[in-house]
């Protein structure tokens, strides 16, 4: 695992790994503060955290343009910070406070920042896949240069818009970096065990669209990976897969134990922790311990205040419940 | 005015919308072959592979891509080839396009159209032959149109691509080649309202998408025993002509909704209680909804045509409550 990371090093892109690790740093604590706001009883509503998937939220990211659009899922917030969506918006929307992206009316499971071309979590496991193909079928059209990439789990490939999304993609040559992220789990069921042959990047495969393999835990390995599939896609040879495996340090929700993990899972898990893994490489590498701190504080500090502000955030006037239906009829909605 | 059919009338009213935005773009099963029924006939010729594009039979896709491509800017017109495989494509509609400028705040403006050929049509039996409209009625964040003539399908189309909330059109197969005339700029038709077409004191009739001819027929017969009928085409079903109903219905006291979808539950049970509703139970002297029952479409053409409505029954209908 740290093969990229001291290639990394070596050549001269330390600035890389910092960055990778400055963005993972603060996904987790982003992903921290909102769990104890959450058991604090601050934001209602159902949370999905992605301690332990930073690596590819950072990894794919870091490799986007601003104007790239992404689609993401019900575990989405690491997407959005790394693609750039607002925290202070996010942990607002969090909250169902006034001053979130979306109003409070989304929360935490349909974020979206479509300034930072995050076009939005999903609550429907696959929900993003045709969205994203659509995305990249109409900035074609629009004689755009950006690209999409596509975030779903290990339980979307047994949906048929995985199949449907991967075989129109790869028709039409779009511009699609689908993202596999694979933390082994379907909601409380091991993926082995709903989940039949080899898996995503096979199936890609078979519709034509060429995949990658790699240790979702490995951010640079993911960095490394993502680039190079995204230099095909930018260049037009049509969309490619990454299967990047990696490992949900918690449950389903966060007020879901997980009990049925076994000691040894969960220790494992905790083994391939990937921030513990980047920062040990790190320091090998010769980054001083209080610099890696430095970052860890201030991301606590950023995801800290934006907690706090979006505690004082007024709550939502109840008259914008009617707004962004839709124009027409809005005036007999009642 | 030229005379057209109503599929004639929707390939000018998209080849019209389709030269004045580029951003205007269509999908859908076979449409680059000019569509199920050749209401994307010479659209390839025109406008090329890009605007017109043929996809695989992937209906969650082509919802979910034309989704995807409005939320980038541009104006997909999706087509589903039939009503019916619409149903595969529900998460897309219902899930993700009805709501996702709600669930986002406003920042997503789904400006697309949905093209969804309806209704009983040659024997088609179950599975091509609904008319589910009052299901995206009950659907925040959609509109839903369902015309009858080739100049309301024409203008209510023009009004749907140029809208920026989602559009659902349901259009009526039965009368895919019914002929009227379409003016040569065909100008959009403001969704929610209603056409009425015959005037009389007795009886509010009102009908949408392939029930209107019937109906016609039916306010024939009636006023020539002396009935007359006051009939209305609602034309959209979200936003409705409310306000021309009730005012129809205030004057007749009589309100009957004739519908081709299932009675149960189905929108003419809306019309009836929000007139009820809006004028009250002494102002409406009678109220009746006729419809389908509650059976799927049968296939062989005496079992479709025992469950229809037909011009005769809304006659009997509509006799019972102006003598009754």
């Amino acid at each position: 695992m740290t093969d990229e990371t001291a290639a990394m090093a070596e050549g001269g892109n330390s600035a890389r790994l910092l960055a990778l690790h400055r963005l993972m740093r603060r996904i987790r604590a982003f992903e921290e503060t909102a769990v104890a706001a959450h058991a604090a009883g601050e934001i209602p509503g159902p949370l999905h955290v992605s301690i332990g998937q930073e690596a590819v939220a950072a990894g794919v990211c870091l490799n986007l343009r601003r104007d790239d659009r992404i689609t993401s899922t019900h575990r989405g917030h690491g997407h959005a910070l790394a693609k750039g969506a607002g925290v202070a918006g996010m942990m607002a929307e969090l909250h169902g406070r006034a001053g979130g992206h979306c109003g409070g009316k989304g929360g935490s499971m349909h974020i979206a920042d479509f300034t930072a071309g995050m076009l939005g979590a999903n609550g429907v496991v696959a929900g993003g896949i045709p969205i994203a193909v659509g995305a990249a079928q109409g900035l074609r059209l629009l004689g755009s240069d950006a690209v999409v990439a596509c975030f779903f789990g290990d339980g979307a490939i047994n949906r048929g818009p995985f199949l449907e999304g991967l075989n129109w993609a790869a028709l039409f040559r779009l511009p699609v970096l689908f993202v596999c992220e694979d933390n082994g789990v379907a909601a409380f069921t091991r993926a082995e065990s709903t989940t039949a042959g080899p898996g995503a990047a096979a199936r890609a495969e078979a519709l034509g669209v060429p995949a990658e393999a790699v240790d979702g835990n490995d951010a640079a390995a993911v960095d490394a990976a993502a680039g190079r599939l995204l230099v095909a896609v930018r260049a037009g040879s049509g969309p490619r897969l990454l299967h990047a495996r990696t490992t949900r340090a918690s449950g389903h929700t966060s007020t879901d134990a997980a009990a049925w993990r076994t000691a040894e899972e969960v220790a494992a898990s905790r083994a391939r922790d990937p921030l513990s893994a980047l920062e040990a490489s790190m320091l090998r590498q010769g980054v001083a311990a209080e610099a890696l701190a430095a970052v860890r504080a201030e991301a606590e500090a950023e995801m800290g205040h934006a907690r706090e502000a979006a505690r004082a955030a007024p709550w939502p006037d109840p008259a914008s419940a009617w707004e962004d239906v839709q124009d027409s009829g809005a005036e007999i909605a009642a | 005015m030229p005379e057209v059919t109503l599929v004639e009338a929707t390939r000018l009213a998209l080849v019209q919308e389709m030269r004045r935005d580029p951003r205007v773009w269509a999908l859908g099963e076979d449409v680059a072959r000019g569509g199920l029924f050749g209401q994307y006939r010479g659209v390839l010729e025109e406008f090329g592979e890009a605007r017109a594009v043929s996809t695989p039979i992937s209906e969650s896709t082509i919802m979910g891509a034309g989704l995807g491509a409005a939320l980038v800017g541009t104006r997909p017109v999706i087509e589903m080839r039939i009503f019916d495989f619409t149903l595969c494509a529900m998460d897309e509609l219902a899930n993700q396009i009805a709501k996702i400028r709600y669930m986002t705040g406003g920042q997503a403006r789904p400006a697309l159209v949905v093209r969804m050929p309806h209704g009983m049509w040659r024997s088609s039996a179950a599975q091509h032959s609904q008319t589910l409209e009052a299901w995206f009625a009950h659907l925040p964040g959609v509109v839903v149109v369902a015309p009858a003539t080739p100049a309301d399908a024409a203008g209510l189309l023009v009004a749907a691509i140029r809208s920026d909330d989602p559009v659902l059109v349901f259009e009526p197969k039965d009368l895919w080649h019914s002929v009227g005339p379409v003016p040569d700029v065909i100008e959009p038709l403001p969704f929610g309202s209603a056409r009425r077409v015959r005037e009389g004191g007795d009886l509010t009739l009102v009908v949408w998408s392939a029930l209107v001819p019937a109906a016609e027929r039916a306010a024939a017969a009636l006023a020539e025993r002396g009935m007359g009928v006051d009939l209305l085409d609602l034309r959209s079903l979200w936003p409705w002509d409310e306000d021309a109903v009730c005012a129809s219905v205030a004057r007749t006291g009589r309100l009957l909704v004739a519908q081709e979808a299932v009675t149960t539950a189905g929108f003419g049970a809306e019309v009836a209680a929000r007139m009820v509703e809006r004028l009250g139970p002494g102002r409406v002297r009678a109220v009746r909804r006729l419809g389908f029952p509650r059976v799927p479409v049968p296939f062989a053409p005496p079992l479709e045509a025992a469950l229809r409505v037909t011009p005769e029954r809304i006659v009997e209908a509509a006799e019972a409550m102006v003598r009754g």
